[in-house]
């Protein structure tokens, strides 16, 4: 190849021709090497950050909310310092949205809450369907602050705002054969994205004992930090039992049935072995893969030891005498 | 028996940095506080899935080049292989001295009663020999044969590693099942490869000359 012969430089500034060619080879080899460089540090960033399977962590966008504490806390209340709004709004387990702990923030949004029914059937006096903002005006909202534990061993101090399912089973009345109440889930591919795979039975279905039901401490819930609860916590409504793994709080419930019989519950489908009807806290009976015996409460570095029933024995263990508490998983 | 291209100088260094990238973004993240409301197990999982990515990008040197020809896949093996041993060690490590705060109560009861836990464990050990023995030194001291008799055993930590992360998941096993079936893809090449040269050799040996060679056969193939 020969040089146009334009503006030619003085000899001795005209880099020697193998010095050149090295130089190129350098520049080229650089360039290279930077582009494998980043290639490889995006595909493997890409493949660390997404799909279902890999939690990707998040981040935190904009200043929490001020937790709102309630004037008076209530007897079933904890005086243990709430988890941030962020945190209770961003790391949710809600399988129609994703299974990411992020999911369900980022695709919640496409639940419609309103107009929402509940229907009430199965062996009660008054079956009905009503309007959930109906339902809402029957019941004053109080505030609990709850301990919530996960089975996946962690867990967080969330304010509630809901009332007692016992007051609501009360006003429905149901026969005296009823011995299980039966939730069910909004069953809506459209809002609900996940219900069109196969990773859990559609809808999700959860059950409590009678007893269990119209204990005080079970709340129908629909806000936290005194608001209305955001579609990733299970809006309209969902339930809350604070001595059982989180997931017996079906979220989004559109059904309440009484039944005769113990209903069948999505995770014990899912796995038997590993999720019982039950699923109290227990600190002794370990889940098959993983120990139940500590939990890190979101926002701390250490784990803490898990209680038995969550720490709420006291109010709940007499609900389970004679039972065998390692069937109570 | 050596490739005669020129070897690729840009492609170990280049890997070598991309392959730190993903631990940058990490502690980058952590020290800035965007992992999200449990950075532990999002740290945990990511250094378990990286570990698994180099682990089974390593396997699928030797796959691709029977595929394509390509050496230099084969090249870059080994630093795969150890990217795939420091990203085990860094999500072992995480585990037993930041998830877990050395509560070895709960680490010998994971051990001894949790199989998902027992496997990820075999998978390290399985890796820990082979980076032991990664220098060209440890090939000519343990010789070829013997070498990568003791180097397939990164197929049963892959094995194990998919096992392992198949059972962490709960319910989704999309993203598990994947990596299973790449896995199964790089073995099936390998032992269709493996019956491929075998049938060519029986058919290129009459049958007296084979026992005669069998001593000469052993001999490594290119870079294999």
């Amino acid at each position: 190849m020969s040089k146009p012969d334009t503006h030619e430089p003085p000899p001795g500034e005209i880099t020697p021709e193998p010095l050149y060619l090295r130089r190129r080879e350098f520049l080229r080899n650089a360039g290279l090497g930077v582009l494998t460089a980043a290639a490889t540090g995006a595909g493997l960033v890409a493949l660390t950050q997404g799909g279902p399977g890999v939690a990707r962590g998040g981040r935190k966008d904009g200043p929490a909310p001020e937790p709102a504490p309630p004037k008076i806390l209530g007897r079933y209340s904890t005086d243990e310092k709430p988890t941030s709004y962020e945190d209770v709004t961003h790391y949710n387990n809600f399988y129609e949205f994703g299974t990411d702990k992020l999911d369900p923030a980022a695709n919640a949004g496409r639940l419609r809450t309103r107009p929402w029914t509940v229907t009430v059937d199965g062996l009660v006096k008054k079956p009905l369907t009503v309007d959930i903002d109906q339902l809402l005006k029957w019941f004053p909202l109080e505030e609990r602050i709850y301990r919530m534990r996960c089975v996946e061993a962690w867990s967080m101090v969330i304010p509630w705002l809901g009332f007692p399912l016992g007051d609501f089973i009360r006003r429905v009345e149901p026969l005296g054969s009823a011995k299980y109440v039966a939730f069910q889930t909004l069953l809506d591919q459209q809002q609900m994205p996940l219900q069109r795979s196969h990773i859990l039975e559609w809808p999700y279905v959860e059950g409590l004992r009678m007893d269990e039901a119209t204990h005080p401490l079970t709340l129908l819930v629909a806000g936290l930090y005194g608001k209305a609860l955001p579609n990733q916590n299970g809006a309209p409504l969902r339930l809350v039992v604070p001595w059982k793994y989180g997931f017996k709080g079906i979220k989004s419930i559109v059904k309440i049935s009484f039944v005769e019989k113990q209903p069948p519950t999505t995770w014990s489908i899912e796995g038997p072995r590993e999720y019982g009807f039950y699923a109290n806290v227990n600190p002794d009976v370990s889940h098959p893969r993983w120990s139940q015996a500590t939990e890190r409460r979101i926002g701390e570095f250490a784990r803490r030891k898990t209680l038995p029933f969550n720490g709420y024995g006291d109010e709940v263990a007499q609900l389970y005498t004679g039972m065998d508490p390692k069937t109570l998983y | 028996m050596t490739p005669r291209r020129p070897p690729l100088p840009w492609l170990k260094p280049g890997l070598f940095v991309g392959g730190l990238i993903p631990l940058a973004v990490l502690v980058w993240r952590a020290a800035h506080r965007t992992l999200g409301a449990d950075a532990i197990a999002i740290g945990l999982n990511q250094l378990g899935y990286l570990a698994l990515v180099f682990l089974v990008s390593s396997l699928a040197c030797t796959p691709l080049k029977t595929l394509t020809g390509w050496t230099w896949p084969v090249r870059s093996r080994r630093m795969l292989g150890l990217f795939a041993v420091f990203y085990a060690s860094l999500h072992l490590l995480t585990y037993v001295g930041i998830d877990q705060q050395l509560d070895w109560p709960v680490l010998w009861g994971d051990v001894t009663q949790r199989k998902f836990m027992v496997v990820g464990f075999l998978a390290f050990l399985c890796l820990v020999p082979l980076a032991w023995t990664s220098t060209d030194a440890s090939v000519r001291r343990l010789g070829f044969q013997r070498w990568k008799a003791l180097h397939r055993l990164a197929y049963v930590a892959g094995v194990l590693a998919v096992v392992h992360f198949t059972w962490r998941v709960k319910s989704d096993l999309r993203v598990p099942l994947t990596w299973a079936a790449i896995l199964g893809a790089l073995f099936l090449v390998r032992v269709a490869d493996a019956i491929r040269t075998r049938r060519r050799k029986r058919s290129r040996q009459p049958v007296a000359a084979r026992s005669v060679d069998l001593e000469s056969a052993g001999r490594p193939a290119s870079g294999a």
